[in-house]
């Protein structure tokens, strides 16, 4: 009788005891050690940006980031969205410059990394993104050659020392581009060649000592990356690398059941890629088609990888040259964002369409169909513990 | 009374100790392997027969997430390498409704039926599939291939 009792006792601690410990598979582990932000690459040179790692470039490009003169009326800078206490961002539904725009800003940590730039992918340089909302009426509302004056008066010397001489600026407009006003676009038409080109330059300089600064912002590690250190290692975890049982849980559920793991791989949790996942649209924003759209856009684009703007040789510029440029996929597909930091920066998606991690994982969940084209994304059954388990998982990513 | 007592302690104590074993079980047991997945034979004949085509990354190992080439290699039923081969390519991930996340095209013959297949990307882990249309002078026939990452 008492060694039954010995018996069942023995029992219960084994159980309990199996229960309490973090349990995973050796798959589970590769998976877990495979995000960790240790396993991050270093940094690959930007060829076709030869000043991407010049310090002098990215601190002039430091300065242009922040500088309110970067815009038409002098109230908006690249950092009016990216705002650098806010992770680059302005938890803002969509962004604000001098006017409304129809996207969420991204945060850029890592931004470096991408292949491809913008929700959409409309353009496929850091430098050649960085030159598009300086135009963009609703950004930050200018134009090249205006841009082009400016920096001649008043960063002539230091952009001199970088990019070598400025051009000679007697007899072109103060303000023209192809992308602007009427009168704009016409000042821009009756450019000869050469001044285009000498004005495109200097442009394309702007961009690359902007994406030369934004090279240095790269993610920090957070309670998972010294939890998966810890796992992978075998150390007794300590402090807040203790997972909780439900962060575990969470944790299980992001690389199993729930599959948010085969699109947030990587130790940047995305695949650098762009999917359609039902996202709705925003009533009163124009139509938003995504990445179907985006294709033309980064084609025709003057500084894109085959453009006369590049440094070094195309043999850089393989995502652009194998390009899917017409499938249905690509409708509504928008780019898997990094996951890392995003629990303290809602709103979330691509027009900032849910307020809150609960509603996303609520999303996916019931991955209702796509208004228009394949959603990719299939009807989970998640009870309320898991979705709460995997919420709490996602503000690992962000302590 | 008394045997009663002994009966139902005993049909306890066996229960629990059922309960034990199974706990055992199920804490000690192997995490069972992933079901038998497709074929990913790297080597295969042609849908029709009329090829035998063989297909490897170029630098021996897949990375996720970056552009890579693979060689595709062609020979007929005979042997012989199959030149001047034209090849189309197609592919996606059958279980997420998308095709390729990049469009892949021969870009090299390097003789002996040996192609240079550049652009190739697989961005998730998962199940690919690469099919390819091949038409030469021998007919035209397809293969499929699946890459599981």
């Amino acid at each position: 009788m008492k060694r039954l009792f010995c018996f069942l006792a023995l029992m219960v601690v084994v159980i309990l005891v199996g229960c309490g410990k973090p349990d995973f598979s050796d798959a589970e582990k590769k998976t877990i050690a495979s995000l960790a932000l240790s396993r991050l690459p270093p940094l690959k040179p930007d060829t076709t940006n030869r000043f991407a790692d010049v310090p002098a470039a990215a601190a002039l490009g430091s300065t242009l980031f922040f500088d309110l003169g970067m815009s038409r009326d002098g109230t908006v800078s690249c950092s009016t969205c990216h705002k650098i206490d806010r992770q680059f961002q302005d938890d803002l539904p969509q962004a604000v410059g001098v006017g409304h725009t129809n996207r969420r800003t991204m945060p850029l940590a890592g931004v470096a990394r991408d292949p491809w730039f913008f929700w959409d992918g409309r353009r496929d340089s850091l430098w050649a993104q960085a030159l598009t909302p300086l135009e963009n009426p609703l950004e930050q509302a200018g134009n090249r050659a205006a841009y082009a004056h400016y920096i001649k008066a008043r960063f002539g010397e230091r952009y001199e020392r970088i990019f070598g001489p400025l051009p000679d600026f007697s007899g072109m407009p103060l303000n023209a581009s192809p992308l602007g006003n009427d009168a704009e676009k016409a000042a821009w038409n009756a450019m000869s060649g050469a001044q285009r080109d000498a004005i495109n330059g200097v442009f394309a300089n702007i961009g690359k000592a902007i994406a030369a600064f934004e090279r240095s912002i790269e993610p920090a590690p957070t309670r998972f990356d010294r939890f998966a250190l810890d796992l992978a290692t075998g150390a007794e975890p300590k402090g807040d690398a203790v997972f909780s049982k439900e962060e575990i849980l969470g944790l299980k559920l992001f690389i199993g059941k729930a599959n948010c793991v085969t699109c947030h791989d990587g130790p940047r949790f995305t695949d650098n890629s762009f999917h359609n996942t039902g996202v709705p649209p925003v009533a009163d924003l124009p139509p938003d088609r995504g990445r179907i759209d985006a294709v033309h856009q980064v084609e025709a684009d003057p500084f894109n990888c085959f453009g006369a703007y590049r440094d070094g040789d195309a043999g850089a510029c393989g995502e652009l040259r194998f390009m899917v440029k017409d499938a249905s996929q690509l409708i509504r597909a928008y780019k898997t964002p990094s996951l890392r930091g995003a629990a303290t920066r809602p709103p979330y998606m691509h027009a900032g369409q849910f307020s809150s991690l609960d509603e996303v994982v609520a999303h996916y969940a019931k991955a209702a169909p796509s208004i228009e084209g394949v959603s990719e994304v299939h009807p989970l059954e998640l009870s309320d513990r898991e979705r709460a388990a995997l919420v709490a998982f996602l503000k690992t990513l962000a302590e | 009374m008394a045997s009663l007592w002994r009966y139902l302690l005993a049909g306890l104590g066996l229960a629990a100790l059922l309960v034990g074993i199974l706990a055992v079980v199920y804490l000690t047991a192997p995490r069972s392997a992933q079901p038998a997945g497709p074929d990913v034979s790297r080597t295969k004949k042609t849908d029709n027969g009329l090829y035998m085509a063989s297909f490897v990354p170029e630098r021996g190992v897949v990375r996720q997430g970056e552009l890579e080439s693979w060689l595709l290699t062609l020979k007929t039923k005979t042997g012989a390498s199959v030149e001047r081969a034209a090849i189309a390519i197609s592919g996606g991930m059958p279980q997420h409704n998308h095709g390729l996340p990049t469009s892949p095209q021969v870009t090299d013959y390097l003789g002996e039926g040996r192609y240079r297949i550049e652009g190739l990307k697989f961005t998730m882990s998962g199940w690919w599939q690469l099919r390819f249309a091949i038409s030469s002078g021998a007919g035209s026939d397809t293969v499929l291939f699946n890459v599981v990452l």
